[in-house]
This record gives structure tokens, C-alpha cells and sequence, in this order.
């Protein structure tokens, strides 16, 4: 049933249903809203036996759901940006030993300098820590999402964070149909772990390991990284069979005969489809949900028939270029197809539609560059520039 | 056969056959958990690797073998589980440097949570790992009165690294980081982490601190915590001979010898008071402590450094008094 | 459990690491010889039995004992402990009192009854032991256990040598030594009291004996010519002591002066005191320190109010007048003449300065070697006439019952491989070192504070009214209590430290009690813990050798 909903209230009730027993909880902007409202369903039995903590740091919140995966448990937890980054060293430990946690990444941009809105710089710059990414573009498909992410993490023993965009997406009122409890209940069976800290059968886990067999075990791991694609693939058929809905790895939209298209993750997508719309010049769209594992061969195949590619990023590598768009180019090595970068939306900047009319204006005119910022103060920064080159004024 | 009020060993060593074996320590029965097994790489007569089974041994022991251990990245860690072998005989978790506290956090939860609450957790580190590193997930582990056994084997330094100054590092103490070399050789005075003073700080049922030397007491006090539920804190003095520059034959001794000349107090608290010391039997001047130990040599080296030992007394002297450590009352 | 690779290990997977190649040293168990048993003239396995003692396994304790010597009852009350004096212990507090344990098993086994053990089967042989002291006693129990046929002859009315003649009942009560003696005889030796040897060749002929020992002792008192008037009564302790024995109560006077420094000296001035002295003075040339008596001996006798002037020696006696001349010591602690002289009072003069052997019937043995008034044995103890073997006072010695005892049983080994005819081989298992295993090489931590128990006595007044045994025994409680006091030296007692510290739990414990665990040499890194904690020193590191 569909209710006006804020988005993270959305999660926060899927969550729920998703019958997680430990939660470790430790607020940041723009997530708070998640697990305070899981915190307050733990408590009054709505979601019974779930056993919320309230740790003091993001880093003592993943290190406290690895301890909790590892003894056997469901475990949850949310975070965003500054706070992903001070677990980073602890999400490399929990994909290393195979703890199928489940994270929602409220996207917010990193600082220096702080900034507390919405870009993807944070999950991209963990997007090889290996665990499973996958971004929602709407509410609804976050919801939906998170679903599919526990039964995926669980199947293979890799944890998945699932991405939506903070504020956007977290803080926004829209109708959501919460999936409800029987059907989570059939979608989504009891956690039968692989491997967990048990008396009767006592093991040792998280030994240390030399070069004599380093490589083998983090070759296993890219392995087990790739077949996510393939049970995705399946979990996301049989997702749709059960509600109607769409959450397969790649969303294209007006692609059929598309000679440019553009490829975007998240909130985004929705901004361009309207655009499209408007276009309707042929013009098309790829929506990508996994990120991670990359789906090469899909993107391949889905932007084989297309002439030029613009990559709308929320994020970027500093002195190199486009992030997303690397692995698109990898994707599309050998074809002849061009790809542009254009960076968009960084620190909670408003994407706009007239924004991106004026991109695919200039890249239909052949004067897009390569790699871009969408919306750029040129003549700001062109004095900043000036007086770190002059020094003189 | 009358009964008969004293005995040769019976109150010291770890076992006697005189002594009813429920008097003699866990470590004297020949069915002992074994908990750390041969095979690990610890240095020759490494104190946590005899810490650490004693202290295992005694856990499982009060808990019916219904144990997990949570272990922080260090030289236990290391010595303990190269592939492809592994000396632990228990259920046994190693995340990362700083976190054990918080994983065991999440291990106790996780075990309420899918129904299996007699099952405890034991967590362990050195003291790098959980007075420096680890040191905001201990205290919040401890904040939330998890139901968390905490131990720390003190060693006073990094030793897994090449033997480098920590926070529970002692004053003067020679370290790879803190030379003996300029006019104040060796760690600095007046820094430093009580990590038993700040763990009872918070109020937490248990904290008590032990060493390698005095098995009886380091068992009672591992009984003791596991019969509690809540938060509690074990610091153990684990001498390096490594790290120390003391013979592979003297770890008990210097674990004896540090307690004796009480820069290292041996005692028992209960939410922040505290409750129980274990007196020194014999005191000794902190010399006769330093002395065995390399990492000390520069303090008597050629002229020595009567000053520094003489500060070293000190604080020495302000532990006898703190807690009490010559009085028969407790 | 479906592990991943490497992440994941199974337990036990440590046990393929040996490291035991880390070694360049090894722990290994030794059995130290411990000083008390190494001091102990008998050659006691005093460790050993304090050990049974020590779980309340009197029987077993008094059956280790035995096996070297049959006497404990008389012997805790007459021995003067060297092992006390040897006992590590005493450097920690003070000595553990091993003859109060001793005479404890000794008075247990004769109010349980305990019997000594059977002997061995009939070799066929037989030997000849003159003399019914401790000596040829101790001896006569060896041989028979051993399986031979054993005869002694002894000139006096009653077996016990200067057990009972030389030593006075209130130090041992008669009935205790008649017991021990008819225990040890019931073995199945042949005594002839009233039997005096004059000629050792023929007695051995005559009754085909195999070998003999001699054991006759040194029953002769020394003499001193001192200048004396009719009058003056002077007498031989030895005869006092012997008389007293006898049951006879000579009376000696009021004021008695002892002239000598011995034990015997000490015996009979406070044997004096309970004939009636009120005085017994005892008169020594030389200094407290230098004299030979035992140092409880001189207390007991000091307690009971003898007195003592030292540096005096005997000029003359008229009467009841003596004259002292006063001595001094040069730098080389021998007295000499001061040309001073004193007057002492006294109704006797009991003379106490040395006992001698009888060389008149040794020299109806032809080619023996008598010299320096002993007769010359090998270290097997068998003299210059092949199968004649001889022991105690008689043989070269610090002369104590103790001694003797432990020579019997020395010769009774030696004739017996000398009648087997091979080498003596000593019966009793040789340990690994022979050094007595010193204090410093125990770890005194480990031992609970636990002063000596001291013996009851009979109170002060009591004691010279008459003849009654003034040093009691302990009661069980306080020997047990006494016996776990021991430290153990050199040998393991199973306080279950090497198996506690060893870091690689390379110590596997067998069983409970001594001698109990092994090393797993698969695992030891050899880092020395187990032999640094052990408090008995029971553990030694040798090098490796590869």
C-alpha cells in the first residue's frame, strides 16, 4: 500500500520487515532519520529481538556489525560521507571476511571543506573496498532495494551498502509502498550462515596470510564480487515477479536507436528523464543500480548502438577525471564510441533541467568537452586561478 | 587424615597433589581447555602466550565452554593464526587493530539476538591495541555496560611492530621509538595511560588488574569476572623478553619482581572502588626490578642514573600508599 | 562449517608447527641428590620418605626409610641430624626437623606394628658379624635381606653395642631399642649374646662362614695420667654410662667433675645429675666451639645446670681437691699451658676422653692391619684380609651410632657382591648429579612461611629428678606438618609448575604426585620456565645436541 512517506522513514520501515537482529547506530547528516526510526521500532517491539546499539563512532558501528555477522546475525547499518570514510579501514575487513552486512550510504560530499549535501564522492571513494554498490534512484527503488541487498549479501557472504542520494532522496516526502512483511517474508528467508563463532564448533576466524596465498584468496573474493552480477540478475526477476517492480542492474530509458546517451546513477536519472522527455531527440538514458560489481558486458552491450556517451557524475577523481566514466570507457574499450565526463551536482548543487539542456545542446553542437563541470562560476574561478598561478595581483 | 593448616607450595605454586583439586589452580588439571595449543610462534617464553592460556583456560572453565573470543591485531594475533595454522582450541574472531572491544560489542548482541545468551565473549588485546588505538571503542563498550570481559596483556609497548612506546609504556623504559639516548633516556616521565584507573573511572562492575606471576589470583579474578554481567576490564602484566631484554627464563620472575616492588599494584575494583588488593608479600626497591632488564641498562650504566630510579621509586611509593599494598586489612 | 580459504582455519591445525627445532637448549627431570640425604651417614633417602610421609603414607614413609636403615625410633632420638644441618631449608628459615619426622615413624611403626621386609631367598651363604652395636646390627638386617644366613656374636648380655651401654635412657628409653633390635632379629638373624670372640680365624673356621665383619667397636675408655692420691676417686664414663645401663645407680657425690668435651662427656655429667649431683662440672682444655660434643647435646646439658670451664686442664687430684691449670690457644687454635692454675671441689672425677678399639683380639687375625688404632679398610670396607670386612667405631670414622649404622649397611653390600663376586654395585638407584643440590638453585618463592616445629620437652624441673626421656615426639599433626616443610631439593614433588608455565604447553602431566610429567620435545622451545619455576630444582637445561 502506497503512503506519503519521508524516505528515510521508507527505509527505516523496510528495514523492519527485513527482521534485522542487531543494529549498531551512530548518527550523521543526512542518515539520522533511518536508524533513529529503526532505534525507535527495536524499542517498542516492532521489531521485535532486534537488539539496537548505540556506538560511540561509525568505525565502532561496523566494527560492532562484523562482531554481530560474525556470531550468526542479521546486522544493519547506516552512514554517510565522513562517517563511511572513518569505517573505512572496517569495511575492507568485514568484505575480507565475508559478512554479509547490509548499509544504506545516505550520499553526502566529503570535506575539507565540510559539507553536509548531496554528491557521491563518499560510496565512490570506497567503491574498492568490496563490498556490493547499489544505488537507488528513487525512494521506492531504495525500499525495494535494501531487500534484494540482504538476501544478495547473504547468498554470496559479501556485505552490500546500498546508495541513495542524502536530502534528495533521505528527506523527501513521496509516495513509497512499503513491501510488506509476508512478502519480505517469502522474498527473504531466515540468515543461514556460512561460517559464525559457535562453541559446539569452534573455528578460527581472520587468520593472517602470507604471499604464499594472499593473491588466491583476494582473487576469490573478485570472483565471488563478479558472480553478484548473475544472482542479482535473478533476485531482481524474481523481485519484479513478486511487486511489479523494477530493481535490475541497468534501468535504460529511451535507449532503443539512441545516438547519444547518457549514463548516471541516482537521483539524477529522474532528472534526465524528464529532460529526455522534453528532448525526445533521440536521446537516450542508462540508470545504473550496481555499480559495484561493474556490469562491463551489459554496458557494453547496452551502449554498443550509440555514437557518443556523457557520463553525469556526482562525483570525480581529483587530477584525474571522471570516476564512473573510467569504468564505462573500460566497459566500451575497442568500440568507437566517445564519452564525456561531466561532473554535476557536487556539494548538493541543484542539477537543473535547463543545466542539462544546455549539456546535451553543447554535446549535440560538438563542443562539449570531455570532461566537464555542469554549472561552473567560470568567471570565480578563473580569479581564484589567476592568484594561486600570479600570486601577484 | 587430619587436617592440616600449612603447606609447603600449596597457596603459590599451580598445583600439589597434598592440595584437594579444587584448590589448585585450572592450569594444574590435567583436562585443562588448552585453549592457546603448541604450534603458535611466540618467542621463547613469551608471558602472553602463558597469559593468555591462562586466562582462556580459567574462562571457559567458569563458563562451561560456552566462550567466543574477540582479538585484537598484535603479537597474540600474529603468533597465533599464520595460515594455514591455527593454535586456538575456542571459537576465536580477529577484526582489526582498534575495534575488538566494539566487535565483541556486536558479538554480544548478535548472540542475545538469535537466542544465545549463555553464550560470553571474552575480548583481548595488547596494550597498544586498547590503551591507544583501541581506546575509544573500549571506553564505549564500556559506556554501555556491554557484557564484554575485556582483557589486556600488557606488555608496554609494540612489540609485534619492533618493540615501539605506547601509552601503557613506562617511564625511562628504553623503546624503539623513545631511545635511551640525550639528557632523559628513554620514555618520558609523566605521560602515559592508567588504564585500570580510567576503567574505573566508568563505573563498570569489575575491573582488576593481575600478572603472568600470581596464577592463583589471576584465575580467581578471571572467575570472579565471568560470574558478572556487565562490563568488565583485566589487565595483566605480561613481561617481553624480547621487548625487555630479559632472559627467555625470567618471565615470572620479572612479572613477580614488578608487583613486588609495587610499580605494578595488583588489585580489585567494583564500580570504581576499589574493593581488594593483593598484598606484597615481600617488598622490594624498584631496582632490583630494573635491574634484570635491558631496556633499563642506561639507568645504571657507567655513572647511572640514581635520579631517575629515585623518581621511578617514587611513584613506586605512591602506589604502596594509593592502594594499600603493604597492609594486611584488605 | 563452509570456510573460506585462508580466512577461516580449523582448530589443532597449530600442532604440525614443531617447534622444538627452535631449540639450542633442553629442560630435562633430574633427581638431585638432596643435601639432607647426601649428610646422612646411613645413607638415607631422606627426601624420599619425607615425601610419603608428607600425604600421611606413614607406612610407606617408614618402609623407604628401612630400606637403608632399620632404626628410626632409636635414631630420632640419638642421631644428631647432619641432614638438619645440611637442610637447605634452614638457609630459607629454619631446618626442616627431619629426625623429629623420623622418630615420629619410628614410634608409628611400633604402636602399628609395622614388620621390615622379608628377605630374599637362601643364598647358601654365611657370615659372621662380631659384635651386636649399631654396626654389626645394621649389617646383620642387610645381609639377611639380602638371603644370607646371619650370625652375631657379642661378648656382652644384651645386643645394642653403645646404644645401650654408651647412651643414657633419658635420651633413649630401653624399651624403644629393645624393640627395634627384636624386630630386625625376628628377620631371621642368629644372636649369641655372652659370646666373646678371642680368636676371629678360628670363630670363622669353626663355623664356616663365608665372610665376617667386624664390629666389636672401641669399648675401651682412653686413659690420662693425672697425678691422684689414693683417695681421689676417679672413674671412667664409659663404666658410669654401663653401670647406669646395667641398672645400677652409682653415687657419685654431690659435685662431679667431667673431664673431657665429648658426647660423652655430656651423656654421663648429666647422668651425674640424676644420681643425686648437685653439681656436675664439666673441665675442657679447649674452647665451646672447638668441642666435639654435639651443640644439642651441650643444651640439654646446659639447660639441666651442668656447668663448664673451658680452657682447663686436670694437674692433680688429692681428694676432693682439684688442681686446673688454665690454657690459652696460639694462632692455630691448640691450647697451651698458662702456667695458671685454679681449685676445683669435686666427689668424682668421671674421666670422658675417648673411646679405643681392643687390639688384642684383632691381632688373633693374622695379616690385619691395624693403624692409628683402627683397623685399615678399603673404601668397601673390607680390611687387608680378603672377606673380612669391618665398620663402625672400630673402622676409621667420625665416631656416632649414625655412622655405624651406615657402615653396616655399606659392608653388608660389599660382602655381598664380594660373595656374588662381582663388583659392589650400591643397590640404590644412583641419581644424575652427584653434587647435593644447593639453595641457590631453588625457587624459595613457591614455599609458604612455615617456621620449624620444636619438640615438646619435659619440663625443666623435672627433667634430672630421674631417668624418664626428656624429649618428646610430635604429635602426627605437627610431624605431617613438619614433613611438608621440606623443600624437596633436586627432586620433583608434583606442585604441577612446569606443567603451568610452560607458554607452550610443552609439559604433558602423566598422573599426580612426583615424577609425573614429560616434555614434548616436538613442541619445547627449551626458553628455561619450567626450570626457573620449579622450586625443587628438580629441572636442569643441557644443550641440545643435534
Amino acid at each position: 500500500m502506497r503512503e506519503q512517506l519521508e524516505g528515510s522513514r521508507a527505509v527505516a520501515e523496510t528495514i523492519g520487515r527485513c527482521r534485522v537482529q542487531v543494529v549498531p547506530a551512530y548518527p550523521i547528516t543526512p542518515q539520522t532519520h533511518i536508524v533513529e526510526a529503526v532505534g525507535a521500532m527495536a524499542k517498542d517491539g516492532t521489531l521485535p529481538g532486534c537488539e539496537f546499539i548505540t556506538v560511540e563512532s561509525e568505525f565502532a558501528a561496523m566494527s560492532a556489525a562484523i562482531g554481530a555477522a560474525a556470531a550468526g546475525a542479521r546486522t544493519y547499518t547506516a552512514t554517510a560521507s565522513q562517517g563511511l570514510l572513518y569505517m573505512a579501514e572496517a569495511l575492507f575487513n568485514a568484505s575480507g571476511l565475508g559478512m554479509p552486512i547490509v548499509m544504506t550510504v545516505a550520499n553526502r560530499a566529503i570535506g575539507a571543506p565540510i559539507n553536509i549535501w548531496n554528491d557521491h564522492s563518499d560510496a565512490m571513494s570506497q567503491r574498492d573496498c568490496g563490498w556490493i554498490q547499489l544505488y537507488a534512484e528513487s525512494n521506492q527503488a531504495a525500499a525495494d532495494l535494501h531487500v534484494v541487498a540482504f538476501r544478495l549479501a547473504e547468498a554470496l557472504n559479501v556485505p552490500a551498502m546500498v546508495c541513495m542520494d542524502g536530502f534528495l532522496l533521505t528527506h523527501a516526502f513521496e509516495p513509497i509502498e512499503v513491501p510488506d512483511a509476508a512478502l519480505v517474508d517469502r522474498f527473504l528467508p531466515h540468515r543461514r550462515p556460512q561460517q559464525q563463532l559457535d562453541p559446539d564448533d569452534p573455528v578460527t576466524i581472520g587468520a593472517m596470510v602470507g604471499p604464499e596465498a594472499f593473491a588466491e584468496v583476494r582473487y576469490l573474493a573478485h570472483s565471488q564480487l563478479r558472480r553478484a552480477e548473475e544472482v542479482h540478475a535473478g533476485l531482481a526477476a524474481e523481485w519484479t515477479s513478486l511487486t511489479g517492480r523494477d530493481v535490475a542492474a541497468l534501468a535504460p530509458y529511451r535507449l532503443e536507436g539512441a545516438d547519444t546517451v547518457v549514463v548516471a546513477l541516482g537521483s539524477v536519472t529522474g532528472t534526465l528523464q524528464d529532460v529526455l522527455d522534453e528532448r525526445a531527440d533521440g536521446t537516450g538514458l542508462l540508470n545504473l543500480r550496481l555499480y559495484r560489481p561493474f556490469p562491463n558486458a551489459a554496458v557494453r552491450e547496452a551502449l554498443a548502438g550509440a555514437r557518443r556517451v556523457i557520463v553525469v557524475e556526482r562525483a570525480f577523481a581529483p587530477g584525474a577525471g571522471g570516476v564512473v566514466s573510467a569504468d564505462v570507457q573500460c566497459a566500451l574499450a575497442g568500440t568507437d564510441v566517445e564519452v564525456s565526463t561531466v561532473v554535476a551536482g557536487l556539494g548538493g548543487r541543484p542539477v537543473t533541467t535547463a543545466a542539462l539542456h544546455g549539456m546535451l545542446d553543447a554535446a549535440a553542437a560538438g563542443y562539449l568537452p570531455r570532461f566537464d563541470f555542469l554549472d561552473l562560476d567560470r568567471p570565480l574561478v578563473e580569479r581564484e586561478l589567476a592568484h594561486l598561478r600570479g600570486g601577484a595581483s | 587424615m587430619t587436617a592440616v593448616k600449612f603447606y609447603q607450595v600449596g597457596s603459590r605454586a599451580v598445583g600439589n597433589r597434598l592440595l584437594d583439586p579444587a584448590h589448585r589452580t585450572r592450569q594444574a588439571d590435567p583436562q585443562r581447555r588448552n585453549a592457546l595449543n603448541s604450534g603458535h610462534r611466540a618467542c621463547q617464553g613469551c608471558g602472553e602466550a602463558l597469559a593468555a592460556r591462562y586466562v582462556l583456560d580459567t574462562a571457559v572453565d567458569a563458563t562451561g565452554g560456552r566462550l567466543v573470543t574477540v582479538n585484537a591485531t598484535g603479537c597474540l594475533e600474529v603468533f597465533s593464526t599464520p595460515y594455514p595454522e591455527s593454535s586456538w582450541q575456542i571459537p576465536w574472531l580477529h577484526s582489526l587493530f582498534a575495534n575488538a572491544a566494539s566487535v565483541a560489542s556486536g558479538v554480544v548482541a548478535a548472540l542475545r539476538a538469535t537466542g544465545r545468551p549463555d553464550v560470553r565473549v571474552l575480548a583481548q588485546g595488547g596494550d597498544g591495541g586498547t590503551v591507544d588505538i583501541g581506546f575509544a571503542c573500549l571506553s564505549g563498550m564500556f559506556e554501555r555496560n556491554d557484557d564484554v570481559l575485556y582483557v589486556c596483556y600488557d606488555n608496554g609497548g609494540y612489540m609485534n611492530t619492533g618493540v615501539q612506546r605506547s601509552g601503557a609504556t613506562p617511564p625511562a623504559a628504553r623503546t624503539a621509538t623513545t631511545e635511551a639516548v640525550g639528557t632523559e633516556p628513554g620514555n618520558p616521565f609523566g605521560v602515559g595511560k592508567d588504564a585500570a584507573r580510567i576503567a574505573m573511572a566508568h563505573d563498570i562492575p569489575y575491573v582488576a588488574t593481575a600478572t603472568v606471576a600470581e596464577l592463583h589470583d589471576l584465575e580467581a579474578k578471571v572467575r570472579t569476572a565471568m560470574s558478572i554481567r556487565g562490563a568488565r576490564y583485566l589487565h595483566v602484566l605480561v613481561p617481553c623478553p624480547l621487548g625487555w631484554g630479559t632472559g627467555t627464563a625470567e618471565t615470572v620472575k620479572l612479572a613477580r619482581l614488578a608487583q613486588l616492588s609495587a610499580l605494578f599494584p595488583v588489585y580489585e575494583a567494583r564500580h570504581g572502588t576499589v574493593s581488594s588488593v593483593l598484598p606484597i608479600r615481600e617488598q622490594v626497591p624498584v631496582e632490583e626490578y630494573l635491574r634484570p632488564q635491558k631496556r633499563f641498562a642506561h639507568l645504571f650504566a657507567g655513572d647511572g642514573r640514581p635520579d631517575v630510579i629515585a623518581k621511578l621509586q617514587e611513584i613506586a611509593d605512591r602506589n604502596v600508599a594509593r592502594y594499600g599494598l603493604l597492609s594486611e586489612e584488605h | 562449517m563452509d570456510k573460506p580459504f585462508a580466512i577461516t582455519l580449523d582448530v589443532r591445525t597449530s600442532l604440525a608447527n614443531h617447534t622444538g627445532t627452535w631449540r639450542t637448549e633442553r629442560p630435562v627431570y633430574v633427581d638431585g641428590v638432596p643435601p639432607c640425604s647426601h649428610a646422612c651417614p646411613a645413607g638415607e633417602q631422606v627426601q624420599q620418605w619425607l615425601y610419603q610421609a608428607e600425604d600421611g603414607g606413614y607406612e610407606s614413609a617408614w618402609r623407604r626409610l628401612v630400606e637403608d636403615n632399620p632404626f628410626p625410633a632409636v635414631m630420632g632420638r640419638i642421631c644428631y641430624h647432619p641432614c638438619e644441618s645440611a637442610c637447605n631449608r634452614g638457609q630459607l628459615d629454619s631446618a626442616v626437623g627431619i629426625n623429629s619426622v623420623e622418630r615420629f615413624l619410628g614410634d608409628q611403626a611400633i604402636a602399628e606394628g609395622w614388620t621390615l621386609p622379608e628377605p630374599a631367598a637362601s643364598t647358601g651363604k654365611r657370615v659372621l658379624v662380631v659384635g651386636a652395636g649399631p654396626c654389626g646390627l645394621s649389617a646383620a638386617y642387610h645381609l639377611r635381606r639380602l638371603g644370607h644366613a646371619v650370625e652375631i656374636r657379642d661378648a656382652g648380655e644384651q645386643a645394642g653395642g653403645m646404644m645401650r651401654h654408651g647412651i643414657p635412657t633419658f635420651r633413649l628409653p630401653r624399651d624403644v631399642l629393645d624393640l627395634e633390635i627384636a624386630r630386625l632379629l625376628d628377620l631371621g638373624v642368629t644372636l649369641r649374646l655372652n659370646t666373646r670372640v678371642d680368636d676371629l680365624q678360628q670363630a670363622m673356621c669353626e663355623g664356616a662362614f663365608d665372610a665376617a665383619l667386624l664390629a666389636m667397636g672401641a669399648p675401651l675408655s682412653k686413659r690420662a695420667y693425672i697425678p691422684a692420691g689414693q683417695s681421689a676417686r676417679i672413674l671412667d664414663a664409659l663404666a658410669v654410662l654401663g653401670d647406669v645401663a646395667e641398672g645400677a645407680r652409682p653415687q657419685l657425690g654431690r659435685t662431679v667433675i667431667v673431664y673431657g668435651g665429648g658426647n660423652t662427656a655430656m651423656d654421663v655429667a648429666r647422668t651425674a645429675r640424676r644420681l643425686g649431683a648437685d653439681e656436675a662440672i664439666v673441665v675442657y682444655r679447649r674452647t665451646q666451639e672447638q668441642m666435639p660434643a654435639d651443640a644439642s647435646e651441650l643444651e640439654e646439658a646446659i639447660a639441666e645446670g651442668v656447668r663448664l670451664h673451658w680452657l682447663r686442664t686436670i694437674t692433680q687430684v688429692t681428694g676432693t681437691k682439684l688442681t686446673v691449670e688454665k690454657m690459652r690457644l696460639d694462632d692455630e687454635g691448640r691450647p697451651h699451658p698458662t702456667g695458671e692454675f685454679e681449685e676445683l671441689t669435686g666427689d668424682a672425677v668421671v674421666l670422658a676422653l675417648g673411646q679405643d678399639v681392643d687390639r688384642e683380639v684383632l691381632q688373633t687375625l693374622p695379616g690385619l692391619v691395624v693403624e692409628d688404632g683402627v683397623v685399615e679398610v678399603g673404601p668397601d670396607l673390607m680390611t687387608s684380609v680378603p672377606g673380612v670386612f669391618a665398620g663402625g667405631d672400630l673402622a676409621p670414622s667420625t665416631r656416632s651410632a649414625t655412622v655405624a649404622i651406615g657402615h653396616g649397611k655399606n659392608a653388608a653390600h660389599s660382602i655381598d657382591a664380594w660373595l656374588r663376586n662381582r663388583s659392589v654395585e650400591r643397590v640404590v638407584a644412583e641419581p644424575v648429579d652427584e653434587e647435593p643440590v644447593g639453595y641457590e638453585r631453588l625457587n624459595t618463592w613457591y614455599f609458604s612461611d612455615a617456621p620449624h616445629a620444636v619438640r615438646p620437652r619435659l619440663e625443666l624441673a623435672r627433667r634430672t629428678a630421674d631417668f624418664t626421656e626428656v624429649v618428646g615426639g610430635l604429635d602426627e599433626q605437627t610431624a605431617l606438618y613438619e614433613a611438608r616443610r621440606c623443600l624437596s631439593c633436586g627432586n620433583c614433588f608434583g606442585c604441577d609448575n612446569c606443567y603451568g608455565v610452560c607458554p607452550d604447553n610443552a609439559v604433558k602431566k602423566l598422573g599426580d604426585g612426583a615424577n609425573s610429567y614429560e616434555i614434548d620435545y616436538d613442541y619445547c622451545k627449551g626458553c628455561g620456565l619450567c626450570v626457573s619455576e620449579c622450586p625443587a630444582g628438580a629441572i636442569v637445561l643441557v644443550p641440545e645436541d643435534k
